[in-house]
């Protein structure tokens, strides 16, 4: 069997099953698939074949006990803010240089034990902080479907890696949209579960009130999978909620009838591409087609989301970075005397978009400031969330688009702040909310994809992976396989 | 409108322990004032009576572990990552100016 890579992980677990193939051989096929695509994708900070290949020979050994695990022997990728013991962790950002983390993620762990076989560590923005990966202090990922489209960001390099065939599966984070934006522009399914569902020990922290761990893969089976194995309590994380984990994959064929789905308009009135809207439109009408019920309901404070979310994820962002001082890890810049070391190693060790964000956020934590900004915030940020939960009980899920636009062209936002954060506005409220997104592919627009991003109640994930899932296998992103996945690699690129 | 002035930038930069280069301080006012007037619209918002959220979960109160000691990263694996350190402890330049 050639070109393994291509395989879902659900298929490379039935192929390792069967003995069809073992975890060298899949391995051999990401190694060799990464030789030809890196180049153009830039999707991985760091990458270790050597250390991939020591998991996988661990999986052999381990196999007899493995038996439980679907994801045992499964090539993956990890964004580069988990911690992961004796490899290097960035966050993106030149402060963190060199940094060998002393213990592993919750969900690093977890997936290491289910025989995780890890390639590397994925290219991201800096400290999580954009929307394109652009702010990368190492590279700038490219969108595997168009190398001169960003790949969204912030985890850009878990999703382009995904879709390129570089990892059969990926973690990332999303604070914002950064699982379910990137999976929108790369064409590959974007998870962001609800916050406290999965947990965040050895995440490094960007805005701890938004932040979750999520997963791209390359079907909403895959999904259902990787998320089994990652969602549960955690005793080193006390947001992670102590709550039974259900049977993911037991949400996958289930019938869409009798299930609402509720379209919010506001959504529909910012400023969407028009291919974008057309995929969705269309999506949403398949969506009926299968039998859901599909009706119109409001978040009138939706505008807001976007201001709200622009000053309380900097302000817990500027408390959470001021432990990158040169003392305990990382980068150390001379200075004259303690004070003098930290601001110098700050002020070469973050780039501009974190300094923005770190200034933004202190000015809005600051004395005579904190009322007018961010304690204004939090309390626009209930009402946010209360139009979720009045939408909610009328609806199951509601359904809109993950991204306005396509992927863009790289460069074009970089200069303007506000055009840049104006890119997640359908996937903050969200994440304000703590509610689980799922973003799926849903169509092509300008030869590009376009993700429904579809929002369900607390804890509720099963219901956006039956709604995925009947979307996916009604409404395929590529059936004619022209997509990067099946692309040789170099070839049909021009740069 | 609000409107922030280049000191106004330098006493933030100097709260949040960042030195900006005069190109930095001349950027920063002028984005930092773009995007307080845009987030500004928050003003438009009845809030009177709102309770702040601060946390996403409702339900969940502080969390605490019995108080027993478990063991701890070895003082070895936790000074790895240190750029500069001495006898078991994180090493760093004096606190003072020398007078």
């Amino acid at each position: 069997m050639s070109e393994l890579y291509r395989l879902s992980v659900a298929q490379a677990a039935r192929a390792l099953r069967a003995g069809e193939v073992s975890p060298g051989e899949l391995l051999a096929s990401y190694v060799e698939r990464n030789l030809e695509m890196e180049q153009l994708t830039h999707a991985f900070i760091t990458y270790d074949p050597d250390r991939a290949a020591k998991d996988a020979q661990e999986v052999t050994r381990r196999w007899p006990e493995l038996g439980w695990s679907v994801l045992a022997g499964v090539p993956a990728a990890i964004k580069d803010n988990m911690c992961t013991r004796g490899l290097l962790t960035t966050c993106g950002s030149r402060i963190l240089d060199g940094f060998l983390p002393p213990y592993d993620a919750t969900v690093v762990d977890r997936l290491t034990r289910a025989g995780m076989v890890l390639l590397g560590k994925t290219n991201m923005d800096e400290f999580a902080m954009g929307s394109s990966c652009e702010s990368s202090a190492y590279a700038v990922t490219r969108n595997p479907w168009n190398p001169g489209r960003v790949p969204g960001g912030s985890s850009g390099g878990s999703a382009a890696a995904v879709a390129a065939g570089q990892a059969a599966y990926a973690l990332g984070s999303d604070t914002g949209g950064s699982v379910r934006q990137p999976a929108a522009l790369c064409g590959v399914v974007g998870l962001k579960p609800t916050y406290g569902r999965v947990s965040r020990y050895g995440l490094v922290a960007f805005a701890s009130s938004l932040d979750q761990v999520g997963t791209f893969t390359r079907s909403v089976e895959d999904c259902a999978l990787v998320l089994q194995v990652i969602a549960g309590h955690d005793p080193k994380d006390s947001t992670s909620v102590p709550r039974p984990v259900p049977d993911y994959r037991a949400a996958l064929g289930r019938d869409l009838a009798g299930l609402t789905l509720g379209i919010p308009r506001e959504y529909f009135e910012v400023a969407l591409d028009p291919g974008v809207r057309r995929q969705v439109e269309e999506a949403i009408h398949d969506l009926e087609d299968l039998g859901a019920k599909v009706g119109e309901c409001s978040l009138p404070h939706s505008e807001y989301a976007l201001s709200t979310y622009y000053l309380i994820a900097p302000a817990e962002a500027s408390s959470n970075l001021a432990r990158y001082d040169g003392v305990r890890h990382g980068l150390r810049s001379s200075g004259d005397d303690l004070e003098s070391m930290y601001q110098n190693t700050r002020h070469q060790g973050f780039g501009s978009e974190v300094k923005r964000r770190i200034m933004l956020g202190t000015y809005a934590l600051s004395s005579g400031y904190y009322d007018a900004y961010y304690l204004r915030a939090q309390k626009v940020r209930t009402l946010v969330k209360r139009d979720f939960e009045l939408a909610l009980e009328r609806f199951d899920a509601l359904v809109c688009p993950t991204s306005p636009t396509v992927a863009f062209g790289i460069g074009e936002r970089v200069d303007d702040p506000l055009t840049m954060y104006a890119s997640d506005v359908l996937t903050v409220p969200a994440n304000l909310a703590g509610l689980p997104g799922l973003s799926v592919p849903c169509g092509l627009s300008e030869g590009l994809p376009v993700g429904l991003q579809i929002i369900g109640r607390p804890f509720d994930e099963e219901t956006l992976l039956t709604i995925g899932h009947a979307l996916e296998k009604h409404r395929p992103l590529d059936p004619e396989k022209r997509g990067p996945l099946y692309r040789p690699g170099g070839d049909p690129y021009v740069l | 409108m609000v409107s922030i002035t280049r000191e106004d930038v330098e006493h933030v930069a100097r709260l949040a322990r960042l030195t900006l280069t005069q190109q930095e301080v001349q950027v920063f006012t002028r984005q930092l004032s773009q995007i307080l007037a845009h987030v500004d619209t928050l003003r438009q918002v009845d809030v009177s009576g709102v309770e702040p959220t601060f946390h996403a979960v409702p339900d969940l109160v502080n969390v605490t572990r019995p108080d027993v000691s478990r063991p701890g990263l070895p003082v070895d694996e936790a000074l790895a990552n240190a750029p500069q350190r001495s006898r078991g402890y994180f090493r760093v330049p004096r606190m003072g100016k020398e007078e």
